[in-house]
Formats: C-alpha cells, sequence, structure tokens
C-alpha cells in the first residue's frame, strides 16, 4: 500500500469504529479542505449505504459567499443530511468580527453555538477534521478525544491511547470528538484532494478578488457588511486562500496558483505554517488550549 | 530539498506514493536532551516554518534554559502548562519528513510515572531511539526504556549517545556505553541495534557527519532512519479480517467492513468466521465503487461473502486452512495505567482488536519490577505497574498472540462503570482449561455480588390503592434503571400470585401472608444483589413495617402512590371498582376494605398530578442519590 492508501485505510477504520460504537454520530463540516475530505472518507467507509450520520455545519453567518455555494452542492451530492446551527442569541445581539473583536466573535458564535448545537441534539460522537500537525496543542491530542459533560477537554486526564484500539465508550452527558485524519500533514490533504479528484471551494484557487490590507494580512471584501477604515479602498490582487473560515478573520496571500497542481507545488515550497492566516491563534500564548479546554474545536 | 515546479507534480506525487512512513519513539528524559533532539530533527529535515521559527525565537527567550541560543526543546513541548513546568507531560506525535522516508515521531516523558505514555506511545511505533547521556552511561531508566519498548514489541533500537561534547568527544565512553547496552540487551531479540554518538545541540551526526568524532564510521541518524528495514521477518502470512462494522443498506447487500490485520484476500478463497468456526468462501472485495482483485494487510475494505452465515461485529474472517484460536482463559502481561489497583475478580469491560467483552483476572502470577526486571509476588497492580497474569472472558475470543500480531494480541481494559481505559494487556497465550488454574480466594457475599454488577441493592416497594398507576410507574422505573445498566427484577400480581402465592386468596390472613412471602423473596434477591421492585396494594401499615425490618437501613425504599380514590374508581382499568361497587367482589380495597396509607414513605408521588414518567423519575432520583 502506498502512503495515500494507508493514511486513507486508517482514517476509514477509524470512522467505523466510532460508528460502530456511537449512539448518536454527527461529523462537522466546516464547507473547507479538510472538511471535503472527511466528507469523502465517510462516504468511502460506508458505501453503498450512505454515511450513517448527518453533517453539522456551525454557521458564525459570516462565511465566504463561495462557501455557502459549496454547501449547497455537496450536500446535493451526498444525499446527507445537514443541519445547521447558529448561536441565536448572537444572532440577535449582532455579533460580528469587526465590532466585536476576533476572540468574543469566536466565543460566541462558534465555541458558545457549537456547544448549543451539541447540546440539542445529545451527539456522543461528534468527527473533526483536526490534524495533529496543525498546532502544538493538537499535537497531544487523542484520535478518540474524550469529552466531560459541558464539552471540556482536559490534557491532563486524556484516555491512554494503545495500538488501534479506541475506547469508545461514554456515560450520558460525555462525548467524544474523533480526528480521522490526525496523521495528515497538510500537504497530504492537498495531494489526496488531487488524487481522488474531490471538489473544493473556488476560493482555494487563485483569482483576481477585491482586497484591504489589514494589520499586515490581506482581507477579502466579500460583501457590504464589511466597514472600511478611513484611507482604506479595495484593490483587485490575484490572491488564494489556504484556510477559509470568517471572511473578515482569514488572511489571502497573493499567488498565482490557479490549479491543483500548482498550489501542491506552492504548498510544497512554502515557509509560513498554516495557522498564520488565521487570526485567533495568535491572539495570546497558549490560545488554541485554552479555546479547547472550552470545547473549541 | 528542491524547488517544486508544477509541471513535476506527476513525478513528485509518484515519489510520494512510494516513501515508506516510519513510526519511532524517543526515550529519554529532559536532561538527556529528548525535546532538543527531536526539535533538530524538525529542523534539520526543513520541517520548521519560517513563523515557528520566528515564534521559537521569541519562546526561547521567554522560557529557553539555552541562554540566547534557539532551545529546540520548546518546539516540541506542546502544551503551556508543561512548557512552564519545563517537562513534557503526555505523549505528542510529531511529524516531518526527508526526501526517503515520512516519519511520525512520538514523543512521551521518560521518568517512572510516565511508564504508561511511553507504552502508548511505543503500541504504534516499529523503532526506537533510546537516549543516553554520555556523561552518565547506562541507568536504571534505560533498562527501564529498554524493557517497555521490547515487551510492546518493538524489535529496532537506536542507541542515541548523546551530549558527547561534554565527554570532550571521547571514543571510549562512548565504546564502553554501547557495549554495556549490547550485553544487556542480548537476549531481548531485536532486529537491528545501531549505536550512534550524537551531540543533538549542535546537530552532530544527526544529518551530518560531525567533525569532531572522525572516530565513528557508522551512519549518522538520518543516514540510519532513512534506510533501516523494518518489514516483517518472513514469517508465515495467514488472512485475518477483524469485523469492525457490518454494513447492511438493504436486503441484498450483506458486507462485512475492517481493516486486514494480517495476510492477503482474494475473491474464491475460502474463509472461516470466528469463533463460530462457519466455513464459506469470499464473494467480494469491495472499496468504494470498486470489486478489487485482491487486498492486503493494512487495507479498510468491506468483504462479502458468498453464504448467509452468521457474522458480527468482533469476529474474525480468517484463512479457512489456517485459522487462528479461539479460547476464553488466557496468559498475558498487564501493564496499569489508573491510580484505582487492579483487583483479581473484578470484571473489567476488555476490548481486544473489535470484540469487546467482559474479562477477569484470575491470578496475578508475579510482578516484574520495571527497572530491574525482578520477579515480585503481587496481591494487586498499582499505576505503572506491569504482571504476568491469568484471565477469563465471558465469551470465547479468537485471536493471535501479541508476539505473532499486535493487532490482534493487544488489548485493552475499560472500567464498567466509569468506562476510563485502566490498563493495557498482551496476550501470551490461551490456557487449556484444566486443574492449573487458581481462583485467588475471595468471600462472596451481598457486597461482593452487588459490587461486579456495579449498584447498591435495593428493595423498592411500591404500595397505593388499585388503579393508582403503580405498576406502570414501577415499569417505567425498571425500563430505566436497565437503560442504566441497573440489574433489576419486577416482583408483583402477575409473577408471584400465578406462582408462589397460587395457593392464597385475599382474605386479610392470605394477605398477610401474601406479603410475607413477597418480603422474603424481595430479601433474597437484594442478597444477590439485584435492585428489587415490589408492586403490590400492600394495604397494611403493619405489614409494610414488617417487611422494611428484613433490610439494611436504606436499602427499603417505601413508595406512596398516592393518587385519590376518585380518580382510581374512575379509571377502574380491569373494571374492578365496578364490581366491588355492585358487590360482587369482597374486600376490596378501598370499598370495603381499608387502606392505611404510609406516614414516612421515602417518596410520595400522585399520578393524577403529573404524568408516570416524571414519577419513575423522582424514584429513580431517590434510587440513585
Amino acid at each position: 500500500m502506498n502512503h495515500y492508501q494507508q493514511l486513507e485505510a486508517e482514517a476509514i477504520e477509524i470512522i467505523r469504529e466510532a460508528v460502530a460504537g456511537a449512539r448518536n454520530p454527527v461529523m462537522m463540516y466546516s464547507i473547507g479542505k479538510d472538511s471535503s475530505v472527511m466528507l469523502h472518507l465517510a462516504r468511502k467507509a460506508f458505501h453503498p449505504a450512505p454515511p450513517p450520520f448527518p453533517l453539522l455545519h456551525i454557521d458564525t453567518t459570516w462565511k465566504f459567499r463561495d462557501m455557502y455555494a459549496h454547501r449547497a452542492r455537496m450536500v446535493r451530492e451526498s444525499g446527507m443530511k445537514l443541519l445547521v446551527h447558529t448561536n441565536p442569541e448572537g444572532l440577535r445581539q449582532g455579533v460580528n468580527p469587526f465590532t466585536h473583536g476576533s476572540n468574543y466573535h469566536t466565543d460566541v458564535m462558534k465555541t458558545q453555538a457549537l456547544r448549543q448545537a451539541l447540546d440539542m441534539h445529545q451527539f456522543d460522537v461528534v468527527f473533526g477534521g483536526a490534524r495533529r500537525d496543525e498546532e502544538k496543542s493538537r499535537a497531544k491530542e487523542r484520535i478518540f478525544s474524550f469529552r466531560s459533560a459541558g464539552h471540556r477537554w482536559d490534557p491532563k486526564s486524556q484516555r491512554p491511547e494503545l495500538w488501534n484500539l479506541y475506547n469508545t465508550r461514554v456515560r450520558p452527558d460525555e462525548s467524544i470528538r474523533v480526528f480521522p485524519i490526525s496523521n495528515w500533514t497538510e500537504l497530504d490533504i492537498w495531494q489526496y484532494l488531487h488524487v481522488e479528484k474531490i471538489p473544493i471551494v473556488p476560493l482555494y484557487f487563485a483569482a483576481m478578488r477585491p482586497v484591504v490590507r489589514r494589520g499586515g494580512m490581506l482581507i477579502m471584501v466579500d460583501d457590504d457588511r464589511m466597514p472600511l477604515e478611513p484611507g482604506e479602498k479595495p484593490e483587485m490582487r490575484m490572491v488564494r486562500f489556504r484556510t477559509l473560515g470568517c471572511y473578515p478573520l482569514t488572511a489571502a496571500f497573493d499567488s498565482p496558483a490557479t490549479t491543483m497542481e500548482e498550489i501542491i507545488a506552492e504548498t510544497f515550497n512554502t515557509v509560513s505554517s498554516e495557522r498564520e492566516g488565521r487570526l485567533i491563534d495568535s491572539d495570546q500564548p497558549g490560545s488554541m488550549e485554552k479555546k479547547k479546554q472550552e470545547g473549541y474545536f | 530539498m528542491a524547488e517544486l515546479h508544477a509541471r513535476n507534480i506527476v513525478d513528485y506525487l509518484e515519489e510520494q506514493r512510494g516513501k515508506l512512513t516510519l513510526r519511532f519513539i524517543t526515550c529519554g528524559s529532559v536532561d538527556d536532551g529528548k525535546s532538543t533532539l527531536i526539535g533538530r530533527l524538525l529542523y534539520e529535515s526543513k520541517c520548521i516554518f519560517d513563523d515557528q521559527l520566528k515564534a521559537l525565537e521569541n519562546d526561547s527567550k521567554r522560557y529557553g534554559t539555552q541562554g540566547e541560543k534557539i532551545d529546540f526543546a520548546l518546539l516540541v513541548d506542546g502544551l503551556e502548562a508543561e512548557r512552564e513546568q519545563g517537562i513534557t507531560i503526555d505523549v505528542a506525535y510529531r511529524f516531518f519528513a526527508t526526501d526517503r522516508r515520512r516519519y511520525i515521531v512520538a514523543d512521551t516523558p521518560g521518568h517512572e510515572q510516565y511508564t504508561r505514555n511511553m507504552a502508548t506511545g511505543a503500541s504504534t511505533a516499529q523503532l526506537a531511539i533510546l537516549l543516553i547521556d554520555a556523561r552518565k552511561g547506562i541507568l536504571p531508566q534505560t533498562r527501564r526504556h529498554h524493557r517497555i519498548v521490547t515487551m510492546m514489541g518493538i524489535r529496532h533500537v537506536v542507541l542515541a549517545v548523546n551530549k558527547m561534547d561534554l565527554v570532550g568527544h571521547d571514543e571510549a565512553v562512548f565504546r564502553k556505553i554501547e557495549s554495556d547496552y549490547r550485553e544487556f540487551s542480548r537476549d531481548a531479540g531485536l532486529s537491528t541495534l545501531v549505536a550512534i554518538p550524537l551531540a543533538a545541540v549542535f546537530g552532530d551526526n544527526v544529518m551530518k557527519p560531525s567533525a569532531n568524532m572522525p572516530w565513528y564510521r557508522g551512519p549518522t541518524l538520518f543516514e540510519h532512519l532513512d534506510t533501516v528495514d523494518v518489514g516483517h521477518s518472513a514469517a508465515r502470512r495467514s488472512f485475518r479480517l477483524p469485523v469492525q462494522y457490518v454494513n447492511r443498506p438493504n436486503l441484498d447487500y450483506r458486507g462485512f467492513c475492517g481493516r486486514i490485520a494480517e495476510g492477503t484476500v482474494r475473491p474464491g478463497d475460502a474463509v472461516r468466521v470466528l469463533p463460530s468456526g462457519r466455513a464459506t468462501t469470499v464473494k467480494s472485495i469491495d472499496f468504494f465503487e470498486d470489486s478489487l482483485p485482491e487486498a492486503s494487510e493494512g487495507a479498510s475494505i468491506t468483504l462479502t461473502l458468498a453464504d448467509e452465515v452468521d457474522v458480527s461485529r468482533g469476529d474474525l474472517i480468517v484463512a479457512a486452512g489456517d485459522p487462528p484460536e479461539a479460547a476464553d482463559q488466557f496468559q498475558a502481561r498487564i501493564l496499569w495505567m489508573a491510580e484505582e489497583p487492579l483487583v483479581p475478580g473484578r470484571p473489567y469491560l476488555m476490548k481486544i482488536h473489535a470484540k469487546e467483552v467482559t474479562a477477569t483476572v484470575m491470578e496475578i502470577k508475579h510482578r516484574e519490577d520495571v527497572n530491574t526486571g525482578a520477579r515480585l509476588a503481587a496481591k494487586v497492580l498499582n499505576l505503572n505497574e506491569i504482571a504476568v497474569v491469568t484471565l477469563s472472558t465471558s465469551q470465547p475470543v479468537a485471536f493471535e498472540p501479541y508476539a505473532t500480531n499486535r493487532s490482534l494480541g493487544g488489548f485493552i481494559l475499560i472500567d464498567k462503570l466509569t468506562f476510563a481505559t485502566l490498563g493495557a494487556g498482551l496476550v501470551d497465550f490461551a490456557l487449556r482449561r484444566a486443574g492449573n488454574i487458581h481462583w485467588q480466594a475471595l468471600e462472596v457475599g451481598k457486597e461482593q455480588r452487588a459490587a461486579i454488577k456495579h449498584q447498591k441493592p435495593r428493595c423498592v416497594w411500591f404500595t397505593g390503592l388499585s388503579g393508582s398507576g403503580k405498576s406502570t410507574v414501577a415499569n417505567m422505573l425498571e425500563k430505566r434503571l436497565h437503560a442504566a445498566g441497573r440489574h433489576t427484577v419486577m416482583l408483583d400480581g402477575d409473577n408471584i400470585r400465578h406462582g408462589l402465592n397460587r395457593d392464597l386468596g385475599f382474605s386479610e390472613a392470605d394477605r398477610v401472608e401474601n406479603l410475607r412471602r413477597v418480603a422474603e423473596v424481595a430479601r433474597l434477591m437484594v442478597d444477590a444483589g439485584l435492585i428489587v421492585i415490589v408492586s403490590f396494594i400492600s394495604p397494611y401499615r403493619s405489614e409494610r413495617r414488617a417487611a422494611r425490618g428484613l433490610f439494611q437501613p436504606g436499602e427499603f425504599v417505601e413508595v406512596h402512590v398516592s393518587t385519590p380514590l376518585e380518580e382510581c374508581e374512575r379509571r377502574d382499568v380491569k373494571g374492578l371498582y365496578a364490581k366491588a361497587r355492585r358487590g360482587e367482589l369482597k374486600n376490596f380495597t378501598g370499598i370495603d376494605s381499608p387502606y392505611e396509607a404510609p406516614v414516612n414513605a421515602e417518596v410520595v408521588i400522585d399520578t393524577s398530578a403529573r404524568p408516570a414518567d416524571e414519577c419513575a423519575i423522582a424514584v429513580m432520583r431517590h434510587i440513585e442519590a
């Protein structure tokens, strides 16, 4: 077996194991490239049946418009059920990344919204697309990552995880987040997308897009909700994205890469790690670790 | 590594595809420079991005122990708490690649209190780097690390003698350490053993040969990792598929999903299902939209079979001509990973491949001192201790000895109540069902019987008028308790009056005798560790008091179903009130026979005031409190 077949076989084994032990499983779907890989793996794991769980999208309402279009397409093609949840309280208060800042916006519209959705549906197994190469605290997280009541992650009392034996048992109120692509790297994701011809959001490919430069980052003006600061004028630049999230919080970068081959070549040659394009991680030292303890994915 | 251009991408992908992934573990402590070594491996293989390097320079000034120099250790000490304490407390996985191979490193702490973390990291590794401080030589911790990694089945060891700069790059120091290690590892059955002198902090012999140690002619660390052969030995590899999941999208398709643990399979192959032993042949090997001509070890596939044989999750589908054993008693080695000790006789959940059964340690044959290997007697097994035990399971389990196949011989033990992972085990061999198996002596009483059910025995006594809703609530309560994993039994008119008390009528004397017998049966069943639910009108205070007297304080829970008479009569589900009013039924409680309401029942519920399910929850809350 080649390297991708190995990664794929491991991920499928993990997905099947989690489902076999689950009462009410769900797969997080963020529309990004990792989610695309996860969805593809889930379909492979259960073919000819459709995956026996729904997709869950935590919608902050601030995603790129292209992402919403892609979401509609993938739901249509996979035949899976899609659950969408937005924090109604945050929506009512009009929480947004501009006036409330990235920290508060992320806490209310992502972390709290996620907890609301999980509480509401009482999922016991939640698939996520996190990878261990993304960030230092991820490197220590289990593939089957146990959450106590209240969705808290306690890095000091994680269950030992030996061989490919996963403890899938939980008590009521407890849950497990399952990360089937823990052992993949960013390059693996791109290569797998390429080899398997998996459709992804067009924003990953370079195109002329309206951007402003803010705090050293290129932010795309995706709709008219974005307030421009004095002196800011959107300029058209050839840019693309390495990760996708809320458009005001996701930095674009200059790139000529318009094909999958060019993206892989660029990724291979790149010199900055993936999460640099996400503003939330650099707020404070250990910030991802803190968010995870609070229940963030 | 050379710049890659899009036009070369096809070649590049082809090259990536052929790369082998090597998983290894590093064993050592902070003082040996373990984190520094891993940081150096990431750095030298160009797996540190610019922004990470920038962050590292900042962190080095803030937390570093290397003065103005970059502290590579900070690159790998992930969690904030650990960074402050300056130790690694868990297992972290790192990824890097060279032009020849891809690597996954399990980074675990080396101290004795983290033995379980090291075993965890070793469980998926093919190779171990044992790190030694050249100034200190072989320490007890080296022997411990050696013992853990070889027990976990690692057959390839690199002895990394680090900090050679601090002993003046002296060859004699290195040679002494190497020969000491070769001496005590002689019987460990290692396939490869290479000793390399290093100065990780400067990169000597990591990627490039060290100019400071011209006397060393062996490979650098990277040269060795890139080339060492960790393939299977020529042992027999027969087909084994643990069934993880049965896929039944419709009546015409029944697929058995799993990841092949050993060997190769082709359509038409004769196979057997274990533990049942049923024989059939493989119809197809399905993978997504394709049917495959063959599949081998490591592939996650779906098999369909020619015959409708019974196959469930946890079974093994194996080569018909060479099936593994199935047994319900084993000798195994166990590493205990929980604060609460392992106690022989206590039941645990055991997970081995996709099979879950109840398992009990019959006897701890001996404990092994993890530092010296000495055999010690033990009654229980504590955190981080290793022992050889005999084990019995509730059902037969198909397996391979751990030494033959890690994924068919490794198991974990899980707490039946909290579901925490308590220990890891390695099956050595199956025991013959013979007289040489001894249970450690156990006094068996009510407490012991209740303990294996993880519950407190109770007698929950429902009293109330006919039609008050006793049976409805009692039934709901039993369903809830059952769903929570409790062992229950129900005593009511249906199962007592038709059998045990068939000889009794409804006179006052007969009613008293009826309740006396019910109470005695309930007491026996509480002794058996059960939660007994009694549902009888039981109108007289004195009989209920007598029943209560048979139990320990707290065991007897009187539940008064206080639904008013008018409501019971209005419901009159069985038409009994109407009959009694017409005088066709004598001694009917509430009409011509008294009901003495309890004065201090533990729980009072009125089914006319709230739904029966809420009433059941109220009782449940009282029992589980």
